[in-house]
């Protein structure tokens, strides 16, 4: 690998970073704006930039969307002081901000945007910042490590409520993790059919998906991996750490200004992960429709361009994003439309509703999955 | 009373699932996206306000510009907070207005004190002091919440009035037969 290289994946790096940072950003944004709609308010339509919003219609309209009002929010979180109680055991009070979004910018590298045909050589090349075999065994085992910055944060505020927040985020952590895990299993043993070669790649996961997606396949699998997700991502109707009502703030209660401001990008960064982890798993990545890929419709149509080159990626890339976009949407729907679980409820759901589910899910699928090889193939 | 028992039905597996529930919530927060509003935009836009609502309390005029307010002092004594202060003062002998006696030279209403109850509209013998429609109070120091008399009268303005006792008194006067 030559100094080139290493600079364009270095520049890919950051270029992918910043995506995901912006998409942070914009789904606070859309969290706002989308809660407003559903509550029969107007929601943040004031802020705007002296340049931009004075052009005649379109600055009026982007104002009115709340386009500048994320560059506010982040201003706000930057210049605010930044109180560090006295009581707080320094080091960890600070790593665990840090630690918050690490998980969500390694996992990302892992996921693929998008394919297109190279013309000149005519193979298929795959956007994706490191295309390793164990795509998914790495999403989930950097994902968990997301509940050490909760936890961390929880004892080094040193007060009651942060305390509880991170006990009971790693209570929930830990229960569904098992059941998020196990639902993915039946896909992977469906996609490592025998005679190829083993692998976790998301990649494969989504060739697999080019007729059948797998959340018609496996529709129990992906519930179960969907409200797992939730969890994961301490969302509501599981936001148990945080849990405003009972909890203040949860573990985030003794932070402020620019440390408070990385918990909450870290929140976002994580469900921009789940989203994309969603859409690959269960519906069909950069395929536009069930049965339908982008080379299918190239074929039919004998429009070449429509799987190559640059046009080409922008297609199949502009495909998953939707889909991503679509389950961003969805966790903020959810979250204005259902109530908070009790603490018992979230820990009865976990271990007596999902964990059975996701394992008899598990079974069911060998079977069918052995007998198919057995007697179909 | 006749008491009705509901019988509570067991839930049935789908309603345990909870999962149909929350499609349907997910159905009527869609739905509501696309509802009109029911907010107002403030500044902009004001909420109407409603008949016999209780503003900021105020000082009015009679249709002929006299200030009405003969200085009593009921409103300060029956004002629950203390919030009102009046300084009652002498209509100047020369002044067409002679026979009232007594104006106020200076009323304050402390509206950091005040609680809008409006008992000094009811209590006031003369429909001098009127709860407007003003809502919103702002300031930035103790002193700019005190109302004076000039500020009272300027939120006031005049309203119509149908009694027109003062100028009945002044015309019995003017006859000799004050009463
Ligand atoms: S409205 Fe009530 S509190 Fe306010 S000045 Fe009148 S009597 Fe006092
Ligand atoms: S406002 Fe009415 S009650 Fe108060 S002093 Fe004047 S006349 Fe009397």
């Amino acid at each position: 690998m030559d100094v080139v290289d290493l600079l364009i994946r270095f520049g890919l790096g950051l270029l992918v970073i910043s995506l995901v940072m912006g998409v942070c950003m914009y789904s606070v944004l859309a969290e706002r704006k989308v809660s407003s709609w559903i509550q029969g308010r107007v929601g943040p339509n004031r802020t705007t930039v002296p340049l931009i919003g004075a052009i005649p219609i379109l600055g009026p309209f982007l104002t009115r969307l709340g386009i500048f009002q994320p560059l506010a929010d982040g201003g706000k979180f930057l210049f605010k002081e930044d109180v560090v109680p006295a009581h707080v055991h320094k080091f960890y009070y600070v790593l665990a901000p840090i630690i918050a979004f690490i998980p969500a910018l390694v996992t990302i590298s892992v996921v693929p945007f998008g394919q297109y045909v190279d013309a000149a050589t005519g193979t298929v090349k795959t956007l994706i910042l490191a295309n390793v075999d164990v795509g998914i065994l790495l999403v989930f085992a950097v994902a968990s490590l997301g509940v050490y910055s909760i936890i961390i944060a929880g004892w080094a505020s040193n007060s009651k409520y942060p305390f509880l927040g991170g006990i009971r985020a790693s209570a929930q952590m830990i229960s569904y993790e098992l059941a998020m895990t196990l639902s993915v299993v039946p896909v992977f043993m469906w996609v490592n059919a025998p005679g190829t070669e083993g692998t976790l790649s998301l990649v494969r996961v989504v060739d697999a998906q080019a007729d059948w997606w797998f959340v018609l396949t496996q529709p129990v699998a992906a519930v179960v991996f969907l409200i797992a997700l939730f969890a994961e991502t301490n969302r509501l109707p599981f936001d148990m750490p945080e849990s405003e009502t009972d909890l203040v703030s949860g573990y985030h209660t003794e932070y402020s200004s620019f440390k408070f401001g990385f918990f909450f990008v870290g929140e976002y960064a994580n469900m921009t992960v789940g989203a994309c982890v969603t859409a690959l798993v269960f519906f069909g990545g950069w395929h536009p429709l069930p049965f339908v890929t982008w080379a299918d419709l190239a074929a039919w149509t004998g429009q070449a361009w429509m799987t190559t080159g640059v046009v080409g990626a922008l297609l199949s890339i502009g495909t998953f994003v939707l889909k991503a976009f679509f389950f961003l949407f969805f966790f903020i729907w959810v979250r204005w439309t259902v109530p908070r679980f009790r603490y018992d409820q979230v820990m009865r759901i976990g271990w007596k509703g999902l964990l059975p589910v996701a394992i008899a899910n598990l079974i069911a699928y060998a079977l069918i999955i052995a007998a198919w090889d057995r007697w179909v193939s | 009373m006749a008491v009705k028992v509901i019988e509570r039905k067991p839930l049935s597996w789908a309603e345990r699932t909870y999962l149909p529930q929350i499609l349907s919530g997910l159905r009527i927060t869609f739905r509501n996206m696309f509802k009109p509003k029911v907010t107002v935009e403030y500044p902009e836009e004001r909420p109407p306000i409603p008949v016999g609502y209780r503003g900021v309390p105020t000082l009015v005029r009679d249709p002929e510009g006299r200030e009405k307010c003969v200085s009593c002092q009921l409103c300060e004594f029956v004002c629950p907070p203390k919030a009102i202060r009046i300084t009652p003062g002498e209509i100047p002998e020369e002044s067409q207005y002679a026979h009232v006696e007594k104006a106020p030279k200076e009323f304050e209403i402390d509206m950091l004190r005040c609680i809008y109850c409006g008992l000094c509209q009811e209590v006031c013998p003369e429909e001098a002091i009127f709860l407007q429609n003003t809502y919103s109070v702002t300031g930035t120091s103790r002193a700019e919440f005190v109302n004076n008399k000039q500020k009272l009268y300027e939120i006031g303005g005049t309203l119509p009035d149908k009694h027109f006792k003062w100028e009945k008194k002044r015309r019995a006067a003017e006859h000799g037969n004050a009463h």
